[in-house]
């Protein structure tokens, strides 16, 4: 561009400029995306309290780790995103670090070594963080090479996220191993490989769904079995899945009332405030409840969508429709679970569910895409 | 490179896709299965519960409690949520006054099982004190107690129930219907412990059972079971029973028993313990069925208290037989026949009467047949017939030997005569009037032979000993060799009084009859009529009776006057 043509397009520039003074502008926050959030967070915790029994200290705690969760969103929205391009592989390198670190040395509850206590930080999971590692590795990846794809790439992304994948489904993690390979094969989705590999894949992967019900473990096999037939063992492994049908189907279209749920406050629907708050949320709320909520859910994913269909690289593009995907089966998984359309994988309900880490990795997700849109150059805007 | 390619719509195609099948999925079960699956929530949480019924008490006939029920609460715990281990098992146990060890292999013994009883029926304040313990899995339910505030007293009669409140001995048993009312049942919401949340509705009210009257007047019973004891004791016996009976009608005023146990402990109960002797067991009623006997005779016409019966010399051959007296009386009128407990004059007057005569008097006074109270395991004793030509059995019958009958049996063949003649059947429920009574003899018989029973307790008659200052008494003792391995034994004796007071017009009936006793004392009259003496005093005393005879010296002041 010469002179003039940059003269002409200075005003613009300037009042960008002088827009970039703006809140949103500052804190690189994408005002919709944002209020989405706020209000699936308020929501969120609108049915905790129900579904913790009304207990205010752990609502409280809940608050804090929203308070934490988008203290990071709006640290990593104001990164941008071009220097965590650069730190990609690195942290993927650390990351495998950690996740071997916990096969090795990491402390578990209920049968499964998740954790890491490392000193002078708070106990955290490797694997959560390995769900936004995983995806900007692969984005890093692509981002260098040239697309679509060729085969040998595809080869290497595919060992690159099979190692994590690997390593947490040894945890064993079955929910977050499932979570990261449908990022990473989002990443691909999303590169622009041909069908014809899709397919292909796609037919291995059948193929070797034996190999995979032989790896798993007694309980995992146990909730597949009871998945296609809860009724086999109504009081054992298929409690879970009838007591959540039930719940759900007894709240009828206006639901039994905010705090009036019986099943959840009777103690007969199991793990009500995690991974089947939905549950409760039915039985209260009813039909409307839950048809809102999954508005609001929806309302984010679109705006995530919208966010990787406007980013200006590859890198952001993929990341950002990555993450967004794997949000959307985040709550496909969860809803079809509790609704016995899908088999119980340990997956919560994302930002509802109680829980730390979850909460936390989701919201900086949710920062890394909006540093993606706000950091675009000005030239294209 | 466009902004939306084809393959992001494609994504973007699949995402509503998905989304359509959870909505899809979320509306069936809302709206299409609702009412399925809201039935099933209901049936998860709504459970219809049982409101335990207070059982009725039972009284006796002054309103005196014998058996009541108490609020109890019963601990228990959930096997599968109830960790041993867990702080504060150890103050339960010390709470229960069970060791820890026992709790912890009860639990684990029952890992399987969701509902263990720790403790059965504490006082709701220990109870509290157990819950307040606060720990996971163990949890109470409301029952009510019995208690039998007069234990050993009366627990022949009154029986008892178990542990879940049905009755098992006596009266418990044989009134439990009327007694155990109906639960009631409500509709509660649970939790998935079982824990009742909220009372929903009530579906029917607990009908509580209802209050049995007794005919007992606890007082007499008190009285004869601590004289009956003490006389058991004093001769070192077997065994032991005593009944008194209101002539006028028919109640039993008190029924004791030796030995006896405490119903509100029952640890170290034996089985032999368990036995109502007065209605249970059957004995040889020997002379104490004299006065009948006699009945029968003057019944015929053929004799009156004054007909001379020749005894002499003491003894008497019937067929190949010999039927003998304590030593030779001679020539005895009748009344003497009783006076003296003559075996040879019974022979006499049953042998020269109507063959059938004597057992049909039997019959008619009740023995042989039962006796109206109703009481679980009565026995009705054995009333052989004999044939006119078994003369050897018929004399025997005469004085009491080759029959068996109950002491309630005896008291209430007692009261025919006690009641000039009127045959009542007894109840050990309070009567608000005396059922129908069937003559059995003519009255002037019956006035007849209480006055030649009332020589018994006088000067030269066998029965001194059951004298009742200020009253006239009449009776019969008996005295029966026990039937062993071979036969008659020589040294075990069963030592029998049955009497009436006042003999001018007479209230009550008692019965002592005394089994086994041991060392110099053995008769009747040496054993039992001192019972029967302070039982009677004590009846008459308690119920007001005018004495119907003065002491003699007031009679001298007032014959001086």
């Amino acid at each position: 561009m010469n002179y003039r043509d940059f003269q002409r397009t200075l005003p613009e520039a300037a009042s960008h400029l002088q827009r970039g003074r703006s809140l949103w502008s500052y804190t690189h926050l994408d005002a919709w995306l944002l209020i989405f959030l706020l209000a699936l967070a308020g929501y969120g915790l609108f049915v905790f309290y129900s579904a913790s029994g009304q207990d205010v200290q752990a609502v409280q705690r809940q608050l804090i780790r929203y308070g934490v969760a988008f203290g990071v969103m709006l640290l990593l929205a104001c990164i941008d995103p071009r220097l965590l391009r650069r730190w990609a592989p690195w942290l993927f390198v650390a990351g495998l670090g950690l996740l071997v670190a916990v096969l090795v040395a990491g402390v578990g509850a209920k049968g499964a070594q998740r954790w890491i206590a490392l000193p002078g930080l708070p106990r955290f999971q490797p694997s959560e963080v390995m769900k936004l590692i995983v995806p900007m590795t692969l984005a890093w990846f692509f981002a260098e090479r040239p697309l679509p794809p060729r085969a040998s790439h595809v080869l290497v992304v595919l060992v690159l996220l099979l190692i994590p994948t690997l390593l947490i489904a040894k945890q064993p993690d079955l929910g977050t191993s499932l979570l990261i390979a449908c990022s990473g094969l989002f990443v691909l989705l999303l590169s622009g490989i041909r069908w014809r590999v899709i397919f292909a894949a796609a037919a291995v992967a059948g193929a070797c769904a034996p190999l995979l019900w032989m790896g798993m473990r007694d309980y995992q096999r146990q909730r597949v079995l009871t998945f296609l037939n809860p009724e086999s063992d109504p009081l054992g492994a298929g409690w879970n899945i009838i007591q959540s049908k039930t719940a759900i189907g007894s709240g009828g279209v206006y639901g039994k009332g905010w705090l009036n749920g019986t099943q959840s406050h009777l103690d007969f629907l199991p793990e009500s405030h995690t991974d089947f708050i939905i549950a409760v949320l039915a039985e209260e709320l009813g039909l409307v409840g839950v048809l809102a909520l999954l508005a609001v859910y929806l309302l984010v994913i679109a705006r995530g969508l919208y966010i990787a269909a406007q980013a200006q690289d590859t890198y952001g593009r993929l990341l950002a429709g990555s993450l967004t995907l794997t949000f959307f089966v985040y709550v496909f998984v969860n809803i079809g679970m509790v609704s016995g359309i899908l088999p119980v994988v340990g997956v919560p309900l994302p930002l509802v569910s109680y829980g730390g880490t979850s909460i936390v990795t989701l919201m900086a997700g949710f920062g890394m895409i909006m540093s993606i849109h706000t950091h675009r150059t000005m030239v294209t805007r | 490179m466009p902004v939306y390619t084809w393959r992001f719509r494609l994504v973007l195609l699949v995402l509503v896709a998905l989304t359509g099948v959870v909505v899809a999925r979320i509306l069936y079960l809302h709206l299409l299965d609702d009412e399925f699956l809201q039935g099933q929530g209901d049936a998860r949480s709504l459970r219809v519960s049982s409101i335990p019924a207070h059982r009725g008490m039972i009284l006796d006939r002054n309103g005196e409690p014998l058996a009541v029920s108490a609020p109890v609460e019963s601990i228990w715990v959930d096997p599968r949520d109830f960790d041993p281990a867990q702080p504060g098992v150890d103050k339960l146990a010390a709470l229960l006054e069970m060791p820890y060890a026992k709790i912890r292999r009860l639990v684990e013994a029952n890992r399987g099982k969701r509902f263990l009883y720790l403790q059965r029926h504490l006082t709701p304040q220990e109870a509290r004190r157990v819950l307040s313990l606060d720990l996971e899995g163990l949890y109470s339910e409301s029952d009510y107690k019995r208690y039998y505030p007069a234990a050993e007293v009366a627990t022949h009669l009154v029986g008892f129930t178990n542990i879940d409140g049905e009755g098992q001995e006596g009266l418990e048993l044989a009134f439990n219907d009327w007694l155990r009312g109906e639960p009631g049942r409500k509709r509660v919401l649970r939790d998935r412990l079982g824990r009742t949340i909220k009372d929903i509705q009530l579906l029917s009210e607990a009908r509580p059972g209802q209050e049995l009257h007794l005919s007992i007047d606890l007082r007499v019973q008190y009285l004869a079971y601590r004289e009956l004891k003490a006389a058991v004791q004093q001769h070192k016996a077997k065994s032991g029973s005593a009944v008194v009976l209101d002539v006028q009608t028919g109640e039993v005023l008190a029924m004791v028993n030796q030995p006896s146990y405490n119903p509100n402990d029952r640890s170290r109960l034996k089985v032999a313990h368990l036995r109502n002797r007065a209605t249970t067991d059957t004995f040889e009623p020997g002379s104490t069925v004299k006065p009948l006997t006699v009945a029968a005779a003057l019944a015929s016409g053929k004799y009156n208290p004054a007909s001379q019966v020749d005894t002499r010399p003491g003894y008497i051959r019937v067929k190949n037989r010999t039927i003998r007296d304590h030593r030779n009386y001679g020539v005895l009128d009748v009344t003497h026949i009783i006076t003296k407990s003559s075996n040879v004059g019974a022979t006499k007057l049953a042998l020269s009467i109507d063959a059938g005569a004597v057992r049909n008097m039997f019959y008619n006074a009740g023995l042989g047949q039962a006796t109206g109270i109703g009481f679980p395991g009565e026995r009705v004793g054995t009333l052989p017939h004999y044939s006119a030509r078994r003369v050897v059995e018929r004399a025997a019958m005469s004085y009491g030997y080759g029959l068996a009958v109950t002491p309630l049996q005896l008291a209430q063949a007692y009261l025919s005569i006690a009641s000039g003649g009127l045959k009542r059947p007894l109840s050990l429920l309070r009567l608000d009037e005396p059922e129908p009574a069937e003559r059995i003899m003519p009255e002037h018989v019956a006035r007849q032979v209480l006055t030649m029973m009332e020589t018994v307790t006088h000067q030269g008659g066998t029965g001194r000993r059951a004298q009742v200052p200020a009253f006239r008494v009449a009776g019969k003792t008996g005295t029966v060799h026990k039937v062993g391995s071979e036969g008659y034994e020589d040294d075990q004796y069963i030592a029998v009084f049955a009497g009436v007071a006042p003999v001018a017009d007479p209230r009550y009936v008692a019965v002592v009859m005394i089994d086994e006793p041991q060392g110099q004392e053995y008769y009747g009259g040496e054993v039992a009529a001192p019972v029967f003496s302070r039982v009677m005093a004590g009846t008459l005393r308690l119920m007001n009776v005018a004495p119907d005879k003065l002491p003699q010296p007031l009679e001298q002041q007032l014959a001086r006057n």
